[in-house]
């Protein structure tokens, strides 16, 4: 019913170092039809453990359905997506999310009652392992695991010096401080990929230079790969090691960001056909 | 440092209970207080800890139900029956009455589960009209029960039809019926005490309290916060708001098993739509979300009825009045920033002292 697993597709974004490992993330012919829409068709990519992909086009080209299709928010109604070589066609966002996809949202989405510290704490849910019944009459093993998953937090904040947020409400905090927060929850999963929609909008440039440092160190740090949509061309450039290019669904050009670059393909659907040609 | 933090959070929530306990307790033993006010104790200590159960649904979870009586009432009459069944088998009061709010908190849990299954897939409007219609369906099904008990056992009889009567429940001479029908539990042995209404609320304070500072408390505020988000780093919407709602059903039983074994007779008419939307006002007016805050509010709420009835037939405007100002008070823009600059204000000057 499902195609089968392919397992070193010619359509891949894998880097060299990657090359004789297998693919973290793999689409194949991933797609979903709203009605007699193909939202996205034919979607197949292939994402190294440590790489650092981007994922780009034009504004309604179907990127965030791709985000949500390979987190379950939608389901798929054509092909699959492997992580890790594991099929991910019959889990829910929340399986998904414990197989290894973490994901932030375009418009962020943080508990916004909780604090900082709670926020993230959340995210580690399933790798606390206490009992409703421990938790309630507070056994040492839930206040020893309770110590764990604060000095956890604290680790990932210090990650980005915000350490002094800990306790702050997160809807108190200022828009770019949420958008670290929701990338550290993120984090806190401990996932093989990470996928960040639009990281950098609503940023000024010095803001977007720490941010590529920051992704950069995510990867350094924890060793995962990380797949980004963004519009901002000068850190998709600098950042990405390989890109797919999204257009009306489909996928339109892969490679390198320099050949991505010269593709007519991508630069007739982002500037237009020249006249003549 | 750490105690510190915790007298001014959860602590001072413990300490008002107790402290209230120890004032009120010695003098309602020693027979100080007026007779209408020393019988509020013990539906005192119910509501409380009913507003604390339904705070767990509606303001941790998220979920608005207008079905909290139908649990109070399937936790009471399963109490009732308890405790009547065990009279002979247990026959020390206390032990009885606890055994019987374990049996009440059991049922509720239990009907928690049935309803909360099918109810926990809705959102918004829909999940609240659907608890409110179980709720009501939970208080004509009790209303219907016939429950007798004789040497052979306890008999059980529905009478959805309205046809049958106490007869054809089949009692052999010298059994006793416990529940009859519309006319609810005649007879009963009224076991609750104070002292048991405080053990209650505050054992539902611990479950609420520890929850919320727990993973499975953080999972659930995450779930009432943002669900996609929640659902995004691995939190299964469908068990944890499962977990709520049975619980805080157990606690509505527990309560209701408490309420139920305080009266000599008991209708399950009692525990009808106005009750539940009586709960939901202590809730919401305590603060949603706000533990402490329910607390109080189910207090004033229970008491201001009866010292209003010095007004004769206009008490329920003047509550209603009541209830408006305190909304429209608790949520003025200008009274709240006053009372932040007060709270600053003794912020600073605790620091200049310490």
């Amino acid at each position: 019913m499902f195609p089968k697993f392919v397992p070193v597709p010619s359509h891949n974004l894998l880097l060299e170092r990657d090359a004789d490992k297998h693919p973290v993330l793999e689409c194949v012919n991933l797609g979903i039809r709203f009605g007699g829409l193909a939202a996205v068709e034919d979607f197949n990519i292939a994402i190294g453990p440590t790489e650092i992909s981007g994922l780009i086009g034009p504004n309604g080209a179907g990127k965030t359905t791709v985000f949500n299709l390979l987190t379950k928010v939608y389901q798929p109604t054509h092909g699959t997506t492997l992580l890790n070589g594991k099929d991910t066609h019959a889990m829910n966002t929340a399986q998904v999310s414990q197989a290894g996809i973490a994901r932030t949202f375009q418009n962020i989405r943080l508990f916004n009652n909780l604090s900082v510290e709670d926020n993230i704490k959340v995210a580690m849910n399933c790798q606390l392992k206490s009992s409703l019944m421990g938790s309630l009459l507070r056994l040492p093993s839930f206040r020893r695991e309770e110590e764990a998953a604060h000095n956890r937090a604290m680790e990932l904040l210090s990650l980005f010096h915000m350490e002094k947020y800990a306790n702050t409400k997160a809807s108190a905090l200022p828009y770019g401080v949420q958008r670290r927060v929701e990338i550290l929850r993120a984090l806190a999963t401990n996932p093989s990929i990470l996928l960040l929609d639009e990281p950098a909008a609503g940023m000024n440039p010095s803001e977007t230079a720490e941010l590529t440092e920051n992704i950069r160190k995510i990867r350094d740090t924890f060793h995962i790969a990380v797949l980004l949509i963004e519009h901002d061309m000068d850190l998709v450039m600098n950042l990405c090691e390989g890109l797919a290019v999204l257009n009306f669904g489909r996928i339109i050009a892969k490679g390198t960001p320099e050949e991505i670059q010269k593709n007519p393909a991508v630069i007739e659907a982002y500037l237009g056909k020249q006249k003549g040609a | 440092m750490k105690l510190k933090q915790f007298m001014k959070g959860d602590g001072l929530t413990y300490l008002l209970v107790i402290v209230a306990f120890a004032i009120l307790a010695p003098l309602n033993a020693g027979g100080f207080l007026s007779r209408s006010f020393s019988g509020l104790l013990i539906p005192i200590c119910c509501y409380m800890s009913l507003a604390v159960s339904l705070n767990l649904t509606v303001g941790v979870l998220g979920e608005l139900s207008l079905g909290h009586a139908g649990f109070m009432c399937v936790g009471a009459f399963s109490a009732v029956v308890a405790s009547t069944s065990l009279a002979q088998l247990v026959p020390i009061p206390g032990l009885r009455l606890a055994i019987a709010m374990i049996v009440g908190a059991l049922f509720a849990a239990m009907v928690g589960l049935i309803i909360g299954a099918p109810v926990l897939r809705l959102h918004g409007d829909y999940l609240a009209i659907v608890t409110l219609a179980f709720g009501q369906i939970i208080k004509e099904l009790v209303g219907s029960l016939f429950v007798g008990k004789d040497t052979h056992g306890l008999h059980v009889m529905l009478n959805l039809r309205g046809n049958l009567t106490l007869e054809d429940l089949g009692l052999e001479d010298g059994g006793v019926a416990i529940l009859k029908g519309a006319q609810g539990a005649v007879g009963t042995q009224p076991i609750a005490t104070f002292t048991a209404g405080f053990f209650l609320v505050l054992l539902t304070l611990a479950v609420v309290l520890n929850l919320i500072h727990s993973r499975s408390g953080r999972a659930i505020m995450a779930l009432r916060d943002n669900r996609i988000a929640a659902e995004s780093i691995g939190i299964s919407s469908i068990k944890y708001k499962m977990m709520a709602f049975i619980l805080s059903a157990a606690l509505a039983g527990a309560a209701g098993a408490l309420y139920g074994l305080n009266y000599s007779s008991l209708q399950s008419a009692k525990f009808d739509f106005n009750t539940s939307i009586m709960i939901l006002v202590f809730v919401v007016l305590g603060g949603l979300g706000n533990i402490r805050g329910s607390l109080i509010s189910a207090a004033a709420m229970t008491i201001l009825p009866v010292v209003l009835l010095e007004f004769n037939s206009y008490w329920k405007l003047i509550y209603a009045l009541l209830l408006i100002g305190v909304m429209l008070v608790s949520n003025n823009a200008k009274l709240k920033t006053m009372l932040g600059q007060v709270k600053m204000r003794l912020h600073r000057t605790n620091k200049e002292a310490s």
